[in-house]
């Protein structure tokens, strides 16, 4: 049930997408996610689309473990939907019932939006897909590093988001032990009104909290006795070097966003 | 007698359809009798945490059944719920499950999830506690504020306090000292001796099964490899070190001895049988 949570997860992989530096695939996410905005025509949505589809067929990643990630948030999506169907401007009424339009351009509107938000999903999560969650934060990172200049805590923000990261998994697996843990005691987490379900999530949280506390604890002593002391001097175990499949990479996210610019002149 | 816990062809497969697919246990076919106490060893990851949650219902099997008297547990709902409390189940470190303001409210929750009468769930704690090693003083504490030893009693008391029928343990010793081991070992003997409960218990210390078990299995990649008594187990010493299984360290001493010539029998695995043996040889008049 918890399982079913893959935010952040990785499937390690030996493909070009998995072997791309991380900075590269941070570049090119950001590179999508503005020519999926920017997308107007159905031409311009036709080629973001079929960009990622090669890519995801490149990262031998199967398309329906890519489509899960859709599943945490398809309430936002329809509702989403809903909204911009009811509430678009146009002419040409499809029917009109009491105060709600649906009109061709809503049905439209809708049907993009839908499309945006999940090819949205779809990108970002072939990024962490095939990308560790060190590497992940590593390029963060040096991406971000200009900002140093500007006092800004890249290397600690860096730092905690490493963190986070890697303790995800490990909450996710001690709450399936403590939940199997006070079921054996016979806990029910799944009858009951909002009130009792709240209440029965107790026997969960007080073991949760307690654990990821100690955690902490154990994980900043560990941290101390090993002199670490914040980013200053620290050099990496594995530094990151751009290789030239990066740059054919990167040369051609920015064909592509030329392409989609130039797909929503042409066909109107 | 029918046996009171059975499992036929018991199969899981985790995350199946992921790239992460894996069969934790394959096929497996198990039976407990009444008042039975049953060892498992294995090697980490052959499957033997999987298998002992199949048998009060946390996990569904991919395939396969678990009958509770005959009755598959899986059945209904209701079935399924009334397991729990039928098969008591000692995850292992028990002590990150606790979670009430004091040890006696901890220890009562699962006889409060049984829906008891207070006279009934107050008498199941007590003895529960005096089972588990727990004495009352500790009842108004909290549970956070006890040592680790104590910490694992109470959660062991709070399973014991359902009254189960079958009483698994995952690792129950784990990350004890080693008169923590043995107190705690002696505390279960007990409870089953005046209980009669049929016990089921995980373990890495061959020391600790080889001496209770009235039966053991050995788990290795999923199934079940081989299984008998203590002695018929342990005869196997060649077999349990190429499964990197750790054998009683007395049974190692029992073997180099028949390797110097002693004709000591093969299946010694406690340190009186050892000296049993030995003993019998010099009456016998042998003299190295
Ligand atoms: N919740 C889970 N999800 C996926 N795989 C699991 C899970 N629990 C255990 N496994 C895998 O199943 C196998 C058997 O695990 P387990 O039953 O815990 O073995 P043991 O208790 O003998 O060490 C291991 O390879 C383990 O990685
Ligand atoms: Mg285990």
């Amino acid at each position: 049930m918890l399982k079913d949570v893959t935010l952040g997860q990785f499937f390690p992989g030996d493909t070009v997408v998995h072997r791309l530096d991380p900075r590269t695939k941070l570049i090119l996410v950001i590179v999508y996610i503005v020519a999926l905005f920017a997308a107007k025509t159905y031409a311009a949505y036709a080629l973001v689309m079929i960009v990622l589809i090669v890519c995801v067929s490149l990262s031998q990643i199967r398309f329906t473990t890519i489509m899960k990630g859709v599943k945490p948030i398809l309430i936002v999506i329809l509702i989403t939907g809903i909204l911009n169907l009811f509430f678009t401007q146009g002419e040409h009424v499809i029917f009109r019932l009491w105060k709600l339009t649906m009109t061709w351009e809503g049905v439209r509107t809708a049907a993009l939006m839908i499309l945006r938000l999940i090819m949205l999903i779809n990108g970002t999560f072939l990024l962490t897909y095939t990308t560790s969650p060190i590497a992940l934060t590593d390029g963060l990172e040096l991406l971000l590093s200009p900002l140093k200049k500007l006092r800004f805590p890249v290397h600690e923000l860096a730092m905690m988001m490493s963190i986070a990261l890697r303790f995800i998994p490990t909450l996710i697996e001690e709450t399936d032990k403590i939940m199997s843990a006070q079921k054996a005691r016979g806990a029910d987490f799944d009858t009951g009104g909002i009130v009792q379900r709240a209440k029965a999530m107790l026997p969960l949280l007080v073991p949760l909290f307690v654990s990821a506390f100690r955690r902490a604890d154990e994980l900043s002593v560990a941290m101390e006795s090993r002199c670490y002391h914040g980013g200053e001097g620290r050099t990496r175990m594995k530094k990151l070097t751009f290789a030239r499949r990066d740059f054919g990479a990167l040369i051609l996210g920015a064909v592509f966003l030329a392409a989609v610019f130039a797909l929503n002149r042409v066909w109107k | 007698m029918d046996p009171i816990i059975k499992t036929e062809k018991l199969t899981h497969v985790y995350g199946a359809g992921t790239p992460f697919e894996h069969t934790a246990i394959d096929g497996i076919d198990f039976e407990a009798e009444r008042g039975e106490f049953i060892g498992i060893i294995g090697h980490t990851g052959s499957g033997k945490s999987t298998f002992i949650q199949h048998l009060n219902g946390l996990i569904k099997p991919t395939s396969g059944r678990v009958l509770l008297d005959g009755h598959d547990i899986f059945e209904t709902k209701e079935r399924t719920r009334e397991t729990r409390f039928r098969v008591g189940l000692v995850f292992q470190y028990p002590e990150y499950q606790l979670f009430e303001e004091t040890v006696y409210k901890d220890i009562s929750f699962g006889p409060k999830n049984m829906k008891l009468s207070e006279r009934e769930i107050d008498e199941r704690v007590r003895e529960a506690a005096g089972f588990a090693g727990l004495s009352e003083d500790t009842f108004e504490k909290s549970p956070f504020d006890l040592s680790g030893g104590q910490k694992r009693r109470t959660a062991i008391a709070g399973v014991m306090a359902m009254r189960p029928e079958v009483l698994i343990f995952d690792e129950p010793t784990a990350g004890l000292d080693p008169s923590g081991c043995k107190e705690l070992m002696t505390n279960i003997m007990n409870y089953r001796e005046k209980t009669g409960t049929t016990i089921i218990m995980v373990s890495h210390s061959m020391e600790d099964v080889a001496r209770t078990a009235d039966r053991l299995l050995v788990f290795k990649n999923a199934h079940i490899v081989m299984q008998g008594s203590p002695s018929d187990v342990f005869s196997h010493v060649a077999e349990l070190k190429t499964m990197g299984l750790t054998v009683p360290r007395v049974t190692l001493v029992a073997l180099r001895l028949r390797e110097l010539g002693l004709p000591i029998p093969k299946d010694i695995y406690t340190v009186e049988h050892l000296k049993n043996a030995i003993v019998q040889l010099r009456e016998e008049g042998y003299h190295a």
